[in-house]
């Protein structure tokens, strides 16, 4: 073979390669831009972001995350009382979600059949498909009056001396967008933690219950601590979640810019300020004032949402979509 | 009732019986600890043992040896019932332990008293110390000791202890390979358990980490009774008082490892520890 | 001691169960609670006319249905090609450090809540148009299907063997060739499967309508006026005081629900089944 001199003219070899080759030229320039476009879009949408506020920013500084004033007429802005509302609807959710949905996760790694554990995951994330609008619809109409009924007088009647259960219940409040909130995040705590339990190798199972500890005691001292920076990081993408939820939340929060003590009040949360007072912004300053919420709703999903990562990915456990 | 049979009677009798060339197998007039009779095991419809009936001796190390995939793994975790944790598997038969019937036992009990040591070091991503220590935290603790004694204790038994004494809190994920596997091995010993189970723990080991563990082995026989599973025949020959051979799910011979070395009663284990096959 | 610990042990596995039963006891109670207000309210009317003037019933949502499309359509042709190629230049040409930066940004971008990515919109499209358009909502739609249209593309073109692409190249056919005919036809059903769900997630998007394409109460023709959506109608009208429009909100989550959960379920099969193919 080797000795066998080419066939082809040497220059016909090279021009057919240079066909090959710029053609696969065009195909990397070509998926290369719209793989740039990616990073082209995000830093867009931190220049917008930036741009947009500038005129809340240069007015009120870092005020504006410290005062809790929200007046529109005299155009005195400050988002105490939306990262309030934020803050404490997701958290109050993940108070809710992570026991159930970890409860969830460990009977669907380590106790149900693994036909039967597929399925239920299935339904599980057809949870997590649900539109967030469907949910606030839910919320309004079967939420709130079950939780006016039935919960929140048995929760006053045991629990009624926290200040948190305190005072009326208005039917909208932050605990009914907790609510809803918990029952939207408890799929991806489900599904991201049930995928980490299984990962954990069946040889640390084997080892606690060959030194006679029972199945509890394995699953919960020994396998869920194995996964447990991957259980916190789907706690994270769910609270990433949460903080960022807009339709559901505004529509059972009851869209009152106030921080008080009691969850049973109505409350406001960022995404739906912005989602309620952005078409009737009237003044630039407002406008700028609700971009400028967006901003610190952008930051503060970012570094959730990176921290999620970060713990996933080192468990090696895979992110959940 | 197995235990107050004298070893000759199971010999020959069935025709499942493995052989055994002297006709008086392991001579020892030892008593049983833990016995198996008729033992079958099945994985959904496929049968992966077949009538093993089997004694351990007490204060002797017992080695099953075989080609790959004889069974001799699924036995052992028959016997601490560690078997039962993989669904759709069954055991027939009888297993005893100092006459009490196993498989009517508190399987945690159970567990306890009969430790296991696995394949690959398997240690928690816990500290050196919790290690050890986890078996008695589950179990609770004698009266009058502390839990660091028994993680001293159980380090020292399994001769790990002068190399971790500084690093007793630092995570167990640090160690070597050999070293690793000793923790194993004194995890499963802190509980304190009466039978001993290890399944191929060198397999995962260079030859001084191995030589290390079979030294221990001589060392643990003292307080109780230990089944080594190994593919490896020198090491069978090396540690072992007594050797059963499996192929293809069924105990062809047991005796006293020099017995079964020099003298095999079978074709079959005469070709295998000839190294004609497996 | 001993009865203390398995007592916790079947309450607690018991536990386990309960929040299973209480979280597929949520999903029963959501699909039948809308099936059943949605499929009670919904009429032909509601898919052949135009919504009814305050205070008379009757009348339906035709121009949302079609706004709906129209802006799906938009955000595919958006995120689609974008996503798609995008994915293909990650996993066949990606080296180096910039496609770790992309695939940061990807998922950061994904992780952006939705409201944000509809500030960004309007900044883009609506405030330099100066007025709400069906182009403004397709754009903020389409921007959010490109990070998963991107990642699943990438993901599946990786699960395509290394073996595949070497034989296609080893007959001679470029890189480019080799990526068009062999590796994503290997692909397509994944990458097609990944698309729809994409493309039912962000089919139930309000938040970033609400100030790119406003919403409509009449038909919108063209693509500069503001037009309704099915999701963006749900909810002006679940929070209006009216009860008829709470009855058609009903029927329209009924819809949306529908569709999306049909693509979901049929989408998943195929992913299921590819990937245990693969």
């Amino acid at each position: 073979m080797s000795a066998a001199p080419t066939i082809l003219p040497r220059s016909r070899v090279g021009t057919f390669a240079d066909r090959l080759r710029a053609g696969d030229q065009f195909a990397y320039t070509l998926t290369l831009v719209c793989a740039a476009s990616i990073f082209l879009v995000t830093c867009l949408l931190v220049y917008e972001l930036w741009i947009g506020s500038a005129l809340s920013r240069e007015k009120f500084g870092w005020n504006f995350i410290f005062t809790s004033t929200w007046d529109p007429v005299r155009e005195d802005f400050g988002a105490v009382p939306f990262m309030f509302g934020t803050v404490v609807t997701s958290l109050v959710s993940l108070l809710i979600s992570v026991p159930i949905g970890l409860g969830a996760a460990i009977f669907l790694s380590e106790m149900a059949l693994p036909s039967i554990s597929d399925t239920l995951t299935f339904l599980i994330e057809l949870l997590a498909a649900v539109p967030s609008v469907i949910y606030g619809l839910l919320g309004i109409f079967l939420l709130v009056p079950v939780l006016e009924s039935v919960v929140v007088p048995v929760l006053k009647g045991t629990l009624g001396f926290l200040p948190i259960f305190s005072g009326p219940f208005y039917g909208v409040s932050l605990f009914s967008a907790s609510v809803v909130l918990s029952v939207m995040i408890v799929p991806f705590i489900i599904s991201v933690s049930r995928e980490v339990l299984l990962a954990v190798p069946v040889d640390q199972r084997e080892a606690a219950l060959s030194v006679g500890a029972t199945k509890w005691e394995t699953t919960w001292q020994v396998v869920v601590p194995y996964a447990k920076r991957g259980i916190y990081g789907s706690i994270f993408l769910a609270l990433a979640r949460a903080l960022g939820e807009t339709m559901a939340v505004t529509m059972v929060i009851g869209n009152t810019p106030k921080v008080q003590t009691s969850l049973l009040g109505p409350g406001d949360s960022i995404a739906s300020v912005i989602a309620n007072q952005f078409t009737e912004a009237t003044s630039d300053m407002y406008i700028s004032a609700l971009i400028e919420l967006g901003l610190v709703l952008f930051a503060i999903t970012i570094i959730i949402n990176g921290l999620a990562r970060l713990l996933i990915l080192t468990t090696g456990g895979r992110v959940a979509k | 009732m197995s235990t107050t049979r004298e070893p000759e009677t199971i010999v020959g009798s069935i025709n499942q019986e493995p052989l055994t060339s002297s006709g008086s197998a392991p001579k020892q007039a030892e008593t049983i600890k833990l016995s198996t009779e008729r033992l079958n095991f099945h994985y959904g419809n496929y049968k992966a043992l077949h009538d093993i009936s089997l004694n351990f001796y007490a204060n002797k190390i017992t080695a099953l040896i075989g080609p790959s995939g004889c069974g001799k793994s699924t036995f052992l975790r028959t016997l601490n019932r560690i078997s039962e944790t993989i669904r759709h598997t069954r055991i027939d038969g009888r297993i005893t332990l100092d006459g009490e019937d196993v498989l009517a036992l508190d399987v945690t009990n159970l567990r306890r008293r009969v430790g296991m040591v696995f394949q690959r070091p398997n240690p928690f991503p816990k500290s050196i110390f919790d290690n050890v220590a986890y078996g008695v935290r589950v179990n609770g603790m004698a009266r009058g000791t502390s839990i660091r004694e028994v993680v001293e204790k159980s380090l020292h038994r399994a001769a790990l202890w002068d190399e971790v004494k500084d690093k007793l809190h630092e995570t167990a994920h640090a160690l070597s390979g050999g070293q690793q596997q000793r923790l194993c091995i004194a995890r499963a010993l802190a509980v304190d358990p009466e039978v001993l189970l290890l399944d191929e723990p060198c397999s995962a080991l260079d030859p001084i980490a191995t030589a290390k563990i079979e030294d221990l082995l001589f060392t643990l026989k003292d307080d109780c009774t230990i089944v080594i599973v190994t593919h490896n025949m020198q090491q069978a020959a090396r540690v072992a008082d007594n050797t059963g051979f499996f192929l293809l799910g069924k105990l062809i011979e047991f005796d006293q490892t020099e017995v079964i070395f020099k003298n095999p009663a079978a074709k079959e284990t005469e070709d295998y520890i000839t190294g004609r096959f497996g | 001691m001993r009865n203390r610990r398995k007592i916790v042990n079947i309450v607690m596995l018991s536990l386990t169960g309960a929040c299973t039963v209480v979280i597929i006891g949520i999903l029963l109670v959501i699909l039948g609670y809308l099936f059943w207000n949605g499929a009670r309210y919904l009429t032909v009317d509601f898919f052949t006319k135009l919504p009814a003037p305050v205070g008379e019933s009757g009348g339906g949502m035709a121009n949302a249905i079609v706004g709906s499309g129209k802006l799906l359509l938009l955000a595919v042709l958006i995120g689609v090609p974008f996503g798609f190629l995008g994915g293909v230049y990650l996993a066949e040409f990606g080296t180096g450090i910039f496609p770790s930066v992309v695939r940061y940004m990807t998922d950061l971008l994904n992780g952006v809540p939705s409201i944000v990515i509809g500030i960004f919109a309007y900044g883009v499209v609506v405030a330099r148009m100066h007025h709400f358009s069906t182009l403004a909502g397709g754009v903020a739609l389409g921007v959010m299907m490109v990070p998963i249209a991107l990642r699943t593309t990438e993901e599946f073109l990786r699960g395509v063997p290394q073996s595949l692409r070497e034989g296609a190249m080893a007959l001679g056919a470029s890189k480019a060739r080799t990526i068009a005919t062999v590796v994503i036809p290997a692909a397509i059903k994944g990458i097609f499967s990944g698309m729809m769900l994409d493309l039912a997630r962000v089919a139930g998007e309000t938040a970033p309508l609400l100030f790119t394409s406003l919403g409509n109460r009449f038909w919108s023709p063209g693509w500069d006026k503001p037009t309704s959506a099915l999701p963006e109608m749900i909810y002006h009208y679940a929070i209006s005081p009216y009860d008829e429009w709470h009855r058609q909100a009903w029927a329209a989550g009924f819809v949306l629900l529908t569709l999306v959960l049909l693509v979901n379920i049929i989408a998943r099969q195929v992913l299921a089944r590819t990937s245990h193919a693969g």
